[in-house]
């Protein structure tokens, strides 16, 4: 395993942990106060932290690092999760997830960004804090810009705080000056019931530098002590050279702690779970050890750089931090977040928690990660293949079946029985490898929930994302297209279906907005619904719009529905003026068009004052289609039969000639169009005779209803979908091609371009929707 | 093919030869993938004469170009008894319809001549060069020419 895989996997597990870290916050954020939802988000970010750090990736672990640090302060309870404070820990993690994407892609994300949360982050981790606290805090305060300095993270906005080396220098390290010592270092605060403590141990703590080079801080572990006790710490400086020999990665202070605590060592030892591997720890029991005299500052590490950590810089460690420092990647992947639990359990039972609780929790944390000792990695292009294995092999199934059919052997028992077994196994096994490829919804609905926080922010509204059905599935090819629809869709809620909070005030809603989505299964396919407790559309102004633009005339006369539906129309936009949002030269339409290129509809159901719903319908794949089987001129086609509606035979009656060549069918009393198909695609000269084909009603693009004519159907057939496209190019008026039975080639229509070539006169290519295979 | 590839000397690279009516081409031995026989293929719509439609191979869709048409001269009235190169042309696999496969050649870039001027259809945009082998006269056909890049084109 390369060094690139082993970043490939980090960052893998970065998007997990950024999945993890939303999560979390998006819980916190609903008022969740389970204290280790907190620690989930602390560690996801922790990870982030320490795998960055490996990799030299400078501006995500000073990122991270500012962040860890807030976030501390809320595990330490230090800080109160309110939503202000949530929002700017989205936001944060917003950042944190736009700095890896550029580490992998090589990008850069706005300094002014960063910087800006950097700050607010900063101040969160100072102010509004307790003042019982308030001692520690200003340490931590000042110990973040004092770590990141020297990796010369100025520009991400730390706060460079004067080390005062030189008169350390010239003290040679010597005891503290008066001026080493603004801050009396002392953890008592955060003893739990410090007093009655009625033993105690001596710690004797000394980092190496991989302990810095893995992300870990000293006085996070120090305060983690302090929770179980009383904690006096003494920093012991007298290792730390001139500052000319000073290595900026090396490790020179030793701590020695002096904690009163009725914990026992087990407790104290899981404090420095991570860290023991990468220092000298000792701990001793302390019978009635009196206090040792709070000395000096404890100097900020002198320059403990998690950023350039060296890999291939072993440390002579003597213990087993070996195989850490060889998978830096793989290591924190595989035990991390189990030992985080583990420490936060014991944790959790030192703080006298009841065993009920501990469980409780343990079960929790248990469900924040399901399954994730029974799920593989796999390369897509793997599963891609194994998939087009498979149409193979349902293909020479049906190949085999037709051939047997038409043998002498056919009258064999023993081969009919054989064959059926076959198909079944068959099936089976197409099923299966079908559901490697579903996935849940969640990722794509998470990324959905920044869509909403930056589109809000964005247009000043307070929006509130609501999200359901996360956990239903959906073929991978699906999922992946879904984005940008329903990003548009998302924004467009935010934008045009949510009134401004004065106005909804006005209105005797709440100012906040809630945006819902939800995914379904339903009868084999998956419904989206985008729901917005907004307005609802405006039908005056969408009519007005639509008449403005040409798209109807002010007689025409049009339901409400249809009025709503006028919003999917090219080149309409109900926003007054275009705004950041929207605008961006893609429409409704647009959004329309991308649903139906996956084989889905698009509907919307809008109430005046009460808000409006977008359904999407979609198939659970784009790798199998339902068709109907027809028969064009010599041509086998098919059509989709998520497009059709009704098949019926044409009476004479009901054709009616439309001016020099149109026709046009009736159906209940009203008149659709008739589109011969051997003609568009110029399969046949002559056009087909309505009476002696088959009419299939298929809904177009507006809503409205066509009937294709071909001369037969031959069936409906579950077919495998096959690109045209890879080896040849995208063909107008054909979605995509797939395998028959017999081993031919049958191209699959796209029946919106038919129609709309029915209309237009010709086929255009980019109106094709190429499905892919 | 694999012997003689392993018997290459420095420079010299394989050719495939094959016939479209009197004449001969040849094309890299390296964008070859297959050569089987003619299957009836589906029709495109809207596509050039040269384009005989699609066929299945393996599973994978795989559209058939008359070379013979594609070339400008006449176009191919494909029989069992033609033949059908499958070639990989930059990420496309396409198959070629020939009269028949007749050699491998194995040349140096010496006994490559260059095209000579002809205003013929079969110009410098398609041919790469001649190659005169035992008194017979061989195209070379540079594939990626044949297939343009610009996928309207190749349509």
């Amino acid at each position: 395993m390369d060094m690139n895989e082993i970043k490939e996997i980090f960052f893998q597990e970065c998007e997990e942990q950024l999945a993890e870290l939303e999560t979390g916050l998006l819980a916190l954020n609903d008022g969740d106060q389970d204290p280790e939802t907190v620690n989930a988000v602390f560690r996801a970010v922790h990870s982030i932290k320490g795998g960055a750090g490996a990799f030299a990736l400078d501006e995500l672990v000073a990122f991270a690092h500012v962040f860890e640090t807030t976030l501390d302060c809320v595990r330490s309870n230090q800080l109160e999760a309110t939503r202000d404070v949530v929002k700017v820990l989205l936001k944060s993690a917003d950042v944190l997830a736009d700095l890896t994407n550029a580490a992998r892609d090589g990008g850069s994300v706005e300094e002014a960004r960063c910087s800006e949360l950097v700050a607010e982050l900063e101040a969160l981790a100072r102010g509004e804090v307790p003042v019982s606290a308030a001692p520690a805090e200003e340490a931590s305060a000042q110990e973040a810009p004092a770590e990141a300095e020297p990796a010369d993270h100025d520009e991400a906005g730390f706060t460079p705080v004067p080390v005062q080396l030189d008169e350390l220098d010239e003290e040679d390290g010597a005891d503290a000056e008066p001026e080493f010592e603004p801050v009396p270092f002392s953890f008592d605060d955060f003893g739990a019931e410090g007093e009655e403590a009625a033993s105690g141990f001596k710690i004797h703590f000394k980092p190496k530098p991989d302990l810095y080079h893995k992300g870990n801080e000293t006085l996070l572990l120090l305060r983690e002590l302090g929770q179980l006790g009383t904690l006096d710490v003494d920093c012991d400086m007298s290792a730390l050279p001139a500052i000319d020999e000073m290595d900026p990665e090396g490790s020179y202070l030793v701590w020695n702690a002096t904690l009163s605590t009725s914990e026992n060592e087990e407790a104290v030892r899981a404090v420095f779970e991570f860290a023991e591997w990468d220092c000298d720890l000792e701990i001793t029991p302390l019978e009635a050890v009196s206090a040792e005299p709070p000395a000096a500052e404890p100097m900020e590490e002198p320059v403990s750089d998690p950023v350039d950590a060296p890999i291939a810089e072993n440390d002579p460690a003597p213990e087993i931090s070996e195989p850490v420092e060889v998978e830096p990647a793989i290591e924190p992947i595989a035990e991390q977040p189990d030992a985080a639990n583990v420490i936060d359990l014991q944790q959790a039972a030192a703080q006298g928690k009841d065993a009920a609780d501990v469980s409780a929790q343990k079960t929790q944390a248990r469900s924040t990660a399901p399954a994730a000792q029974a799920t593989i990695r796999v390369e897509l292009g793997r599963i891609d293949r194994l998939i087009n294995l498979v149409g193979e092999l349902v293909i020479n199934q049906a190949m085999l079946a037709q051939s047997v059919a038409e043998s002498a052997t056919s009258g064999s028992s023993a081969v009919t029985m054989g064959l059926e077994d076959l198909q079944q196994l068959t099936r089976e096994i197409q099923d299966s490898v079908m559901a490697i490829r579903a996935q849940p919804v969640k990722p794509i609905f998470q990324r959905m929930s920044r869509t909403v926080r930056e589109a809000a922010e964005m247009v000043g509204k307070n929006v509130r994302l609501v999200t359901e059905g996360e956990a239903t599935e959906v073929d991978k090819t699906v999922i992946d297209k879904l984005a940008e629809p329903l990003t548009h869709m998302i924004r467009n809620a935010v934008d045009h279906g949510l009134e401004s909070p004065e106005d909804r005030v006005a209105a005797g809603k709440s100012p906040e907005g809630v945006v819902k989505l939800s995914a379904k299964h339903r009868s084999g396919r998956i419904v989206l619904e985008i729901s917005d407790d907004g307005a609802g559309i405006n039908r005056e102004r969408v009519r007005q719009k639509a008449i403005d633009n040409g798209i109807i005339t002010a007689e025409t006369a049009l339901t409400d529905e249809e009025v709503d539906n006028l919003i999917f129309q090219p080149g309409f936009s109900t926003a007054e003026q275009l705004s950041d949002i929207s605008g961006r030269g893609v429409g409704m339409d647009v959004v329309k068009r991308s649903i139906q290129a996956l084989g889905g509809r698009v509907g919307i159901v809008s109430t005046p004052g009460k808000g409006s719903v977008f359904t999407m319908s979609l198939p659970l794949t784009l790798a199998v289609l339902d068709g109907m089987v027809v028969t064009v001129g010599e041509q086998t086609l098919v059509v989709p039969l998520t497009s059709i509606i009704e098949t019926l035979k044409p009476e004479s009656e009901h054709i009616h000639g439309f001016g020099a060549s149109g026709q046009l069918i009736s159906i209940r009393d009203s008149f659709k169009p008739l589109v011969d198909v051997g003609q568009i695609l110029n399969f046949s000269n002559t056009p087909t005779d309505p009476l002696a084909g088959v009419a299939l009603l298929v809904d177009s693009e507006d809503g409205g209803q066509s009937a294709l004519l071909v001369d037969a159907i031959q069936g409906q057939r579950q077919v495998v979908i096959k690109s045209l496209e890879a080896n040849y190019a995208n063909v107008p008026g054909i979605a995509a091609a797939t395998i028959l039975g017999d081993g031919q080639v049958a191209l699959i229509v796209d029946v919106e371009a038919v129609v709309a070539a029915s209309r237009n006169g010709a086929l255009k290519s980019e109106t094709s929707l190429a499905a892919v295979g | 093919m694999q012997q003689t590839s392993k018997n290459l000397a420095e420079g010299a690279r394989e050719l495939i030869a094959f016939r479209i009516g009197e004449q001969e081409f040849c094309v890299d031995i390296m964008s070859v993938r297959e050569i089987r026989g003619w299957t009836p293929a589906t029709s495109l719509p809207h596509s050039p004469g040269y384009v005989l439609g699609v066929i299945n191979l393996r599973g994978a869709v795989l559209p058939i170009v008359d070379l013979s048409s594609r070339l400008g001269m006449k176009e191919s009235d494909p029989s069992a008894r033609h033949v059908i190169i499958v070639a990989q042309v930059r990420q496309k696999v396409v198959g070629l319809l020939v009269d028949a496969v007749s050699d491998i050649l194995t040349v140096t870039d010496d006994n490559i001549q260059p095209t000579p001027e002809v205003s013929s259809e079969l110009d410098r945009s398609f041919a790469k060069g001649v190659l005169a082998i035992e008194g017979r006269m061989i195209c070379l056909i540079e594939l990626e020419s044949v297939f343009p890049d610009d996928e309207s084109e190749a349509a």
